[in-house]
């Protein structure tokens, strides 16, 4: 059986996951309040302004539901995503989920003169579970993780920095996967379902 | 085709990250951390807001750059500014000054009455506005990464908002039925170039990110547009000329993001005050409509 992936919908790139999700073979789905997200095994929280997601979520009373199934169930976030699970977010601090063990520090390229296609080679680790060949990362506005805590493993790299991580249920990119139709990245995600 | 392009492909996905948001007009950066903390996500900085250039009048330029590097400093949310159609000058001053997204609108006083900025020599993403889809595709296959409907900007009235995202969604339907060898004689007709009338015809949408802008004043505006196709929506006048701008802003980003539904659509129309006065664009005279500039 397909396994049932949703995408919180409230603002940002949620369509372009939904497609990939559904390259990478699962059942994809939007994800709007406490209800829809009952309904899912795992979830994305795409890239778009984390800013707004996060006004967003307290505004419509979902930041305790997801609090929650962040908790309980595997979650991959991307960028703006990656913001909101990390423990400590600066440039500016705004408050996260605190599920991954990563200082994040926003907008960390610059603007978006500074957006870049980097092809970069991934961690032996990566390219034995997921495949062997290099990831086209998108970087829009992206964050730089600036610290990564000992319980979280590094799947890829660029410039030093780590773009790929994982901790035990969570998978963060601070690139987008979903804009490539390289299916590697989500299909790893699914993995943990 | 330009499609394939990797700057281009950074240009739309930038376009990407701000779907299911609002972008809101500010003139200074007083307003701008109101958008923010409203959950905006990305701020328009601009000189006055439409409905101030309308009833003003005269020239509307690029913004003072000294506001814009404030509006800049001020939020964490990307910063679009405008420039008058044609003048690639202005596009230059503010590629350099570094906004995030240029808006090449016919808010602002077009600069050449022929011409468009040749977008695709930037490195910095514009987004155009559009009437019909051959618009769209004339402004795509110049450089834009995004597309916005016109609509009638400054007159709180969603009529023409209605009318352009409806005719750009019929126009791509129609072709995603006709023949191959159709199409070129359809390109003809639209003014557009054959590969972008192409695209579509196999997808059924536009190959950029399309909103929609001009007029939408109440949560309801943005549901409306919302629901006939737009993916994201552009307030100007219409939150900072009502009675409340920030609550109006927080109604309009909620009502932006469940448009589909009722219920938290009624919660977010709830408790508002009064919306910007809107306009009868009927009864404009032709020389003071906004959404005829651009060619």
């Amino acid at each position: 059986m397909k396994k049932r992936v949703g995408v919180l919908a409230l603002q940002g790139d949620f369509e372009a996951h939904e497609k990939a999700l559904v390259r990478a073979g699962a059942e994809a789905v939007q994800v709007r309040t406490a209800s829809e997200l009952e309904s899912v095994d795992g979830l994305v929280i795409p890239g778009g302004e984390s800013t707004t997601m996060l006004k967003l979520l307290n505004l419509m009373d979902l930041k305790e539901p997801l609090r929650r199934f962040i908790g309980e169930k595997p979650v991959f976030g991307t960028c703006a995503g990656a913001i909101l699970l990390a423990n400590e977010v600066c440039n500016p601090a705004q408050e996260s989920f605190g599920a991954v063990d990563l200082t994040v520090e926003r907008n960390a390229y610059g603007r978006q003169i500074d957006s870049r296609v980097a092809h970069i080679t991934p961690e032996a680790e990566f390219r034995e579970r997921a495949g062997g060949d290099d990831l086209e990362a998108v970087f829009i506005r992206a964050p730089i993780i600036r610290r990564a805590g000992p319980g979280v493993k590094v799947l890829a790299e660029y410039h030093g920095n780590p773009v790929l991580v994982e901790q035990g249920k969570y998978l963060i990119a601070t690139f987008h996967p979903e804009l490539t139709m390289d299916s590697r990245v989500h299909k790893l995600f699914l993995s943990k379902l | 085709m330009i499609l394939d392009n990797e700057q281009f492909r950074l240009k739309v996905g930038l376009a990407e990250m701000l779907k299911g948001g609002v972008i809101m007009d500010v003139v200074n950066a007083e307003q701008a951390v109101i958008a923010e903390r409203a959950g905006a996500c990305a701020v328009m900085a601009l000189e006055r807001v439409p409905s101030d250039i309308r009833k003003e009048g005269g020239v509307a330029r690029m913004s003072p750059v000294s506001i814009i590097r404030e509006i800049m400093a001020s939020v964490s949310i990307p910063v679009m500014a405008k420039a008058r159609i044609g003048h690639f000058s202005e596009a230059r001053i503010l590629e350099a000054l570094g906004v995030d997204y240029i808006d090449e609108s016919e808010v602002l006083t077009p600069a050449d009455e022929e011409h468009h900025i040749l977008k695709k020599d930037f490195s910095v993403p514009f987004v155009c506005g559009a009437r019909n889809l051959g618009e769209a595709l004339r402004r795509i296959a110049e450089g834009a990464a995004m597309i916005r409907t016109k609509g009638e900007a400054g007159s709180g009235n969603i009529v023409e908002a209605v009318r352009h995202i409806r005719t750009i969604v019929k126009e791509m339907r129609h072709l995603t039925i006709l023949g191959k060898e159709e199409l070129v004689h359809e390109a003809k007709i639209l003014g557009a170039p054959l590969d972008l009338v192409e695209w579509v015809a196999e997808h059924g949408k536009l190959p950029v990110p399309n909103f929609s802008a001009g007029g939408i004043a109440t949560p309801a505006d943005a549901a409306l547009v919302l629901n006939l196709g737009a993916e994201a929506v552009f307030v100007g006048s219409g939150i900072f000329k009502s009675s409340d701008p920030e609550a109006r802003a927080k109604a309009i980003v909620k009502a932006t993001t469940y448009y589909k539904d009722p219920q938290k659509l009624l919660e977010a129309s709830e408790e508002l005050g009064m919306a910007m006065p809107g306009l009868d664009i009927s009864k404009l005279p032709e020389g003071e409509l906004m959404q005829t500039r651009g060619w």
